[in-house]
């Protein structure tokens, strides 16, 4: 049985490594979150704005001409279509609210491409709450659009200066700042990463993906359960919403794409599973990328979205209990995917999301199965990346 | 008898210990580094064990770990350069880390090499209590090792006690919800709270830490509790020193002066 336990691990993985400043607003966040998730109150908020505000459910699409080049039944799921052009929005939706019950005043957040910290912005936006987003100064520079979203919709966005200025240092920051603001602030963590309850928790609020999967599936070929369902992983949240209604369904075969960069041997990489070891960043033990002294090494993925050190603890555990099968991805493989699904299928992956369309060239499936990949992003955010590519 | 033990059975007020980065500013200053730090009159020397990612400081304090890595400290260099130094140093030494790096080295292989080289507790900030019992009380106790917790002006007034039960040696008084070197001085809010757990008369002695930096806030924090800790202002004073020994004790006896 795949679920976390009462201590937060999964299998080895999990728990709360963290500083004891921190213990009194994880204690409060770990007693209450459940409980007040599961409020008819809560749920119908929540429920209203999935689906007003988001624009859940989101379109099971068959893609024809992409199945029929692969050989397969290949079904999209249109998380690319949620306001604000990722998954990302069903976590903040899910935390705002109950950051609002818990009766905070503030919200901090950490981001890498900026998705995360733009769906941040757009709910504090949205119930009128103070919001200060924490970015790698290389990321600021890289993903400008971005920064300037999160202005237009009132959000600070502080530069995060140490270490390799990218994301791993921006959840740093974060962390830092709760420390010295802990009682009226909750941090809106991105991904199933972090310090027990985050990794469950934001899961939880992913896992209406595969949710709807399910009846969505019924509905289009009279069945729950596809043959596999594939998607990217950096800290992994779109893939643990897409997988979380299957983890104990075995006949489901559960496929994550990671940035394998310029190659796995390249030393600019992002493979974790290929690259890594068990350790602790931010606050769980799981696996990442790390010097033999246990110094964390610095990825590389063309997609900032995935150009994380480590992967949530979940996904550690499906990888070591053999539940989940990893593949690679190389940059260049992930943008030609993405031009390959623009032309097929007209649409324009982000480039994290290319990663998951590449994986169908890297497993073995048989002719007819039925396959989802999980559509996390939209590619307007990467438009510059594309260009500065080239290869269209 | 472990020294920290045997330093709190007989000094009972104004214990300073005194933070230092290892491998910061060179390399190998570190024993130099150290018996500055004791020829200065301090009590405790805690040597911080440098990490890429330390959630729990502020830039001075992550300047000085990243500046160290560059210089190529790593746990397996330190014990090499700690080996032999109680020839010199007969203070308490105790070392602070993030887990990450111990738990590469092999934390039983950690502890022994601790008791092997002479060192007397640890402060490991990212370990909550709950893994500490489960999974590393014993060990420490075997290799001798005193395992000091942090609390904070948040920590309530139950998980203060339960970390008195499981603290030997002195308990970390964080001074302010704050990461290290965030602020300078005292306010009134402080002082409550340090009155509010010195009233709990706890069976360890409390040192207080963050924003302690010269002798006026050593002494205030004095007042409350057994002693405080110097860390952040520590960094800058080695940072900026032209005659490194001299100039630590030199802080070091203005400090406690």
């Amino acid at each position: 049985m795949i679920r976390v336990d009462e201590k937060g691990f999964y299998g080895k993985f999990g728990g709360a490594y963290i500083p004891e400043m921190l213990h009194p607003n994880i204690e409060e966040l770990r007693e209450n979150w459940e409980a007040i998730i599961a409020t008819p109150e809560y749920q119908t908020e929540f429920q209203m704005l999935l689906r007003d505000f988001v624009g859940r459910p989101t379109p099971l699409y068959f893609a024809s001409r992409l199945s029929e080049k692969f050989g397969a039944k290949i079904y999209l799921k249109r998380e690319d279509l949620c306001h604000t052009g990722a998954h990302k929005v069903n976590n903040t939706v899910g935390q705002i609210i109950l950051a609002k019950k818990l009766g905070k005043k503030r919200i901090i957040a950490e981001t890498g491409a900026g998705q995360h910290g733009v769906a941040t912005a757009t709910v504090c936006a949205l119930m009128g709450m103070d919001c200060t987003v924490y970015m790698g100064s290389l990321d600021i520079e890289r993903q400008k659009p971005n920064v300037e979203r999160m202005k237009i919709l009132g959000a600070k966005v502080v530069p995060a200066t140490s270490g390799s200025q990218t994301l791993k240092d921006a959840t740093n920051e974060a962390m830092r700042q709760w420390i010295n603001n802990p009682v009226d602030t909750h941090y809106i963590i991105g991904s199933v990463v972090g310090p027990h309850p985050y990794p469950e928790m934001v899961a939880r609020f992913q896992s209406v993906i595969s949710e709807e999967i399910k009846w969505q599936l019924m509905e289009k070929e009279g069945r729950e359960n596809p043959d596999a369902v594939i998607a990217c992983v950096g800290g992994g949240s779109n893939a643990a919403g897409a997988f979380y209604h299957y983890y104990n369904t075995p006949e489901v075969r559960l496929i994550a794409a990671e940035a394998a960069g310029l190659g796995v041997n390249s030393g600019k990489s992002a493979a974790t599973t290929v690259l890594g070891t068990p350790g602790i960043l931010h606050g769980s033990k799981t696996i990442l990328m790390q010097t033999e002294d246990g110094q964390v090494v610095e990825p590389h993925s063309i997609s900032a979205g995935l150009d994380y050190p480590g992967i949530g603890p979940v996904h550690a555990h499906l990888f070591d209990i053999g539940r989940a099968e990893f593949v690679a991805v190389e940059d260049e493989d992930a943008m030609k995917a993405g031009i390959l699904l623009s032309r097929t299928e007209g649409i324009i992956p982000a480039i994290e999301t290319a990663h998951a369309i590449h994986a169908l060239n890297l497993i073995e499936y048989r002719k007819d199965d039925v396959i989802v990949i999980n559509l996390s992003g939209r590619g307007d955010k990467d438009l510059e990346t594309y260009i500065k590519w080239g290869g269209y | 008898m472990n020294r920290i033990q045997y330093l709190f059975n007989t000094k009972k007020e104004r214990v300073l210990s005194i933070y230092f980065t290892a491998g910061f500013p060179e390399l190998e200053d570190t024993l130099p580094i150290m018996e500055a730090i004791q020829a200065g009159g301090a009590d405790i020397i805690e040597i911080g064990v440098p990490y890429s990612d330390p959630i729990a400081d502020g830039p001075t304090i992550q300047d000085s770990n990243m500046i160290a890595l560059a210089n190529g400290m790593s746990l397996k260099k330190l014990f090499e350069q700690l080996k032999g130094f109680r020839a010199k140093i007969h203070l308490p030494v105790v070392l602070m880390g993030y887990l990450n790096p111990i738990m590469q080295y092999g934390m039983e292989a950690f502890c022994k090499k601790c008791k092997e080289v002479g060192i007397d507790g640890l402060i490991l900030p990212d370990l909550p209590m709950q893994q500490y019992q489960d999974e590393f009380k014993a060990l420490f106790e075997e290799y001798g090792l005193f395992n000091t917790f942090l609390i904070s002006p948040q920590t309530s007034e139950k998980r203060i006690r339960e970390i008195d039960q499981n603290s030997n040696g002195f308990i970390y008084m964080v001074s302010a919800h704050s990461i290290t070197g965030a602020r300078a001085g005292i306010s009134e809010e402080q002082i409550a709270y340090f009155e509010r757990v010195k009233a709990m008369n706890l069976k360890n002695p409390r040192l207080i830490g963050f924003g302690i930096s010269d002798s006026e806030t050593f002494t205030t924090a004095s007042n409350y509790s057994h002693g405080a800790i110097i860390g952040s202002a520590f960094i800058k004073k080695v940072k900026e020193a032209k005659d490194l020994s001299a100039d630590i004790q030199d802080y070091i006896k203005s400090v406690i002066s």
